[in-house]
């Protein structure tokens, strides 16, 4: 029922306002909505962790802006010298899908890394990375920001 | 006031150039997969320089273009990746 | 009113600069799997300052809240993680198919 709110709020904020008509409107718009996904999906069973959504979503915007300056100096050529893209993998402990999802976004959203595949099998990501510097570094940051907090929200 | 509308002017000559290297790459290439990149920068580029427009002139029009711009532009970016995908599987 | 437009001006500028830059980018890099990096600074943080400073400006114009550049943020924010992931999907799978290099 989150995704019914979230659609109706979505129609309002669209329309800039709240008369009833729009409500009504917005109301079968969203159960439209609702039924169709719940056709295409079965639940994710997220728990319900408000502070813990909040608190990543803090650290992946204050990440991205972080990146975004240092993909800004790189581009402009003021990065290191000896700068080293390349691909890295990366055993995960995560198995959600949704958990798994929500990681790729996030990674591939962020400048200077995106993901470029998954192993089922083995459970390893492979993500390109433009700036390699440090690589131990780099994966203790993906691990102790980001798939620690998605397991705790969706494991 | 007038601070503003020459940040816009500004902003709108930076986003030009954005579109023009953008376009450069769309017509280099080398592969397709660098061009349907480029696409998609450059029809994020064209959605900021709308909202610029609609900054520019006051009206709340010029939102709703970009957010056609938007939704357009990720589905037909789409469309082509899954293109590349699909299209050349040699099985 | 003045404050508002000198910070939205501000905003402005920074977003239209990391759009700049990350075409750039995709100008200046030499490989494509380093050219997918630089376009993301503009859909995520240039776009949020742009759409922040868009915002203010119509809140200060209007003067009411007008927040619904919120809308627009959001479906970029979801949209372009999902183009790139299966834009690099289709370049790895081209690669493997087409090792005599052959473009297009």
């Amino acid at each position: 029922m989150r995704l019914f709110f979230i659609l109706l709020v979505a129609w309002l904020v669209l329309n800039e306002s709240v008369a009833p008509g729009h409500i009504l409107l917005g109301a079968g718009l969203a159960l439209a909505g609702v039924l169709v996904y719940k056709r295409l999906e079965p639940a994710t069973h997220a728990r319900n962790r408000p502070m813990l959504v909040l608190q990543l979503v803090g650290l992946v915007i204050a990440d991205i802006v972080r990146s975004n300056f240092a993909v800004a100096r790189i581009v402009l050529g003021l990065g290191p010298m000896q700068r080293k893209a390349g691909f890295l993998s990366l055993p995960l402990e995560i198995r959600h899908p949704a958990g798994l999802a929500t990681a790729a976004c996030i990674i591939t959203a962020t400048p200077g890394t995106s993901w470029v595949r998954y192993d089922a099998a083995l459970n390893i990501v492979t993500i390109h990375v433009l700036d390699l510097a440090d690589e131990a570094a780099w994966i203790r940051l993906f691990k102790e920001h980001y798939e620690r907090r998605l397991m705790e929200i969706f494991e | 006031m007038n601070i503003f509308a020459l940040a816009l002017g500004a902003a709108q000559f930076l986003l030009a150039a954005a579109m023009v290297f953008a376009l450069y790459r769309l017509l280099r290439g080398p592969r397709a997969q660098d061009r349907v990149l480029s696409l998609d920068a450059l029809y994020v580029n064209a959605m900021l320089m709308v909202l610029m427009f609609g900054m520019r002139t006051g009206t709340a029009i010029y939102f709703e273009a970009a957010l056609a711009i938007g939704a357009l532009g990720f589905v037909s970016t789409a469309a082509l990746a899954k293109f590349l995908l699909r299209g050349e599987v040699i099985e | 009113m003045s404050a508002a437009s000198a910070f939205a001006a501000v905003l402005v500028i920074l977003g239209a600069l990391l759009a700049f830059l990350g075409s750039l980018g995709l100008l200046r890099m030499r490989t494509f799997y380093e050219r997918i990096h630089p376009p993301t600074m503009g859909t995520t943080l240039g776009t949020g300052l742009i759409l922040a400073a868009s915002m203010i400006h119509f809140t200060a114009l209007e003067g009411r809240p007008v927040v619904h550049e919120i809308l627009l943020g959001g479906l970029m924010t979801f949209t372009t993680p999902v183009t790139y992931m299966l834009l690099v999907r289709a370049a790895r799978r081209r690669e493997h198919h087409a090792d005599d290099g052959s473009d297009d």
